[in-house]
This record gives structure tokens, sequence and C-alpha cells, in this order.
């Protein structure tokens, strides 16, 4: 268990890393890279093919021929496979959410480190919002 | 494109991989960050104290790269309303879509999830709408 948790740590630091230093903390610098018919800003775009084909290498050469993970008994991945209204729902709201502000989850919380008030006024909004969502999904 | 940081850029996302892969390969879990969240504030009780630890991390690694990098500011162009509604929208459509940048965006696209990439081009579609009206309507 405490190997899970010290890997963990270690994780949520080299990711915080990684948007630090790509800059995706910056809500200014995100926004114009959705900006495409302005001062356009491409860098994002080269986060995200750098990280998926970091994964998707690494996955297809070491993961897949593993029977379980080094430290935990499974795998806990997410088996739904389908597109439903949800989904696509859910993700609209998202889109909209980011382009207004130009934070995503993972930056908001990395920028949280530089005690900004404009990003704590946003996370939490953000758990408010996760809590609205599970508020409708009670009762259901 | 004069504000364009390819190097930076390149970087930062192979850490995000290396962050990605390595957390899959040693404890099985997905480093989906409204994923991590989501679970962070359900009352499920299974093992769940991880995700404490990924979040305090990734606080942790960006608050020393902030102050070696002082180049790296964090800033907006958004009043205190319309930060509010983003940080709802985000939190609310993360969890109605089960995933954000990171889980569908990486992850999901790398493990050629058809919902992933759904999810990954309606988001950016949305985004590159919303601040093109922000931008040239307003």
């Amino acid at each position: 268990m405490i190997k899970q948790y010290i890997i963990s740590l270690l994780c949520g630091i080299v990711f915080g890393l990684g948007l630090a230093i790509s800059e995706m903390v910056n809500p200014i610098k995100v926004k114009s890279f959705l900006d495409i018919t302005g001062n356009w800003d491409p860098s994002l775009i080269l986060v995200m093919i750098s990280s998926i084909t970091f994964t998707f290498i690494s996955l297809n050469l070491f993961i897949k021929r593993l029977k379980k993970p080094i430290f935990s008994p499974k795998f806990y991945l997410p088996l739904n496979s389908k597109v439903d209204l949800k989904l696509i729902f859910g993700s609209t709201l998202f889109g909209i959410g980011w382009g207004l502000v130009g934070f995503c989850p993972g930056p908001s919380l990395a920028a949280l480190s530089d005690g900004n008030l404009n990003t704590i006024y946003f996370v939490l909004s953000m758990i408010f919002g996760i809590l609205a969502y599970r508020v409708t999904q009670k009762v259901k | 494109m004069d504000n364009f940081t390819p190097f930076t850029a390149i970087i930062g996302g192979l850490l995000i991989g290396l962050s990605i892969v390595s957390l899959l390969y040693f404890n099985g879990r997905v480093a989906g960050i409204s994923g991590v969240l989501g679970g962070l504030l359900s009352s499920s009780p299974d093992n769940e104290f991880w995700r404490v630890y990924f979040v305090i991390g990734i606080m942790i690694g960006s608050f020393f790269c902030l102050i070696l990098n002082s180049n790296i500011t964090i800033s907006f162009d958004v009043n205190i309303p319309l930060l509010i509604i983003g940080g709802f929208l985000t939190g609310f459509g993360t969890q109605l879509g089960s995933g954000c940048t990171s889980g569908h965006g990486v992850f999901g696209v790398a493990f050629l999830s058809y919902r992933s990439i759904v999810a990954t081009i309606i988001f950016l579609i949305f985004g590159v709408i919303t601040v093109f009206i922000q931008r040239n309507l307003f």
C-alpha cells in the first residue's frame, strides 16, 4: 500500500512538472491555442501529440505484456466503450467551460500552487460542479 | 504564432505521458484528473487514498517548476462570474462526460478508445467556438 502511495505522489509530481513546463497552467496560453483565427499558438497540440505518442508506445511495448500492475492486484480501466448522449453533452459543457476560462481540471490544480485567487474561485466552482453532478445522479 | 513554445511543449507532454504510463504500470490506475477528483469527492471507500497523494504531487511538481522558472505566469482574461461559470461547467461536464483532457484527451486517445476520441474532438471544437465567440463577438 505504501508503495502505491509513493508512486502516486511521484507520478503527481511528474504530471505537475509537465503541466507547468509546457505552460498549460497558464489559461491565457491555453486560450491562445483555442483561438485558431487569432494570434494562434499551436504549443498545446505538441503537448498532446508528445504525451499521446509516449503513452501509446509505452502501452504497446510494456503494459500490454503485463498480467497485472507491479504494486496492485489488477488494472482499473474504464469498461464503458459506447458513445452516448451523456458523453456528448458532458464533453460539450466541458469544452465551453474550458474555452471560457482556459483551465482544464489538471492545470487548475497545478496552478493552485501559485496561490492566485482566480484559480481558487475556479477550483471551488469546479468542485461545486462535480458535487452538483453527484446530486443529480442520486435524485434519479 | 509569436508565442509558440515547441521545445517546452514537447518536454511537458513527455513528462505527462511518463506520469500516465508509470501510474498504470505500477498501480494499474488511470491518471485522468477529472476521474481522480470525482473519486476524491465520492464516498466509495475502496482504497481511494492514492488520489490525495496524486493531487498533492501535482501541486508540488508545479510549485517547483514555477519557482525555478519565473517566466511561467498564470494569467486570466475573464472576470470572476465567468471564472465561476467556467469552473462549474468544467466540474459538471467532466463528470457527465466521464473525462477531460487527460483521461479522454491523452489516455483514451492513446488507448485508441473510440469514446475518448469522440469526446476529445467535441471539447476541442466547443473550446474553439467559445473562444471565438468571446474574442470576436463581444
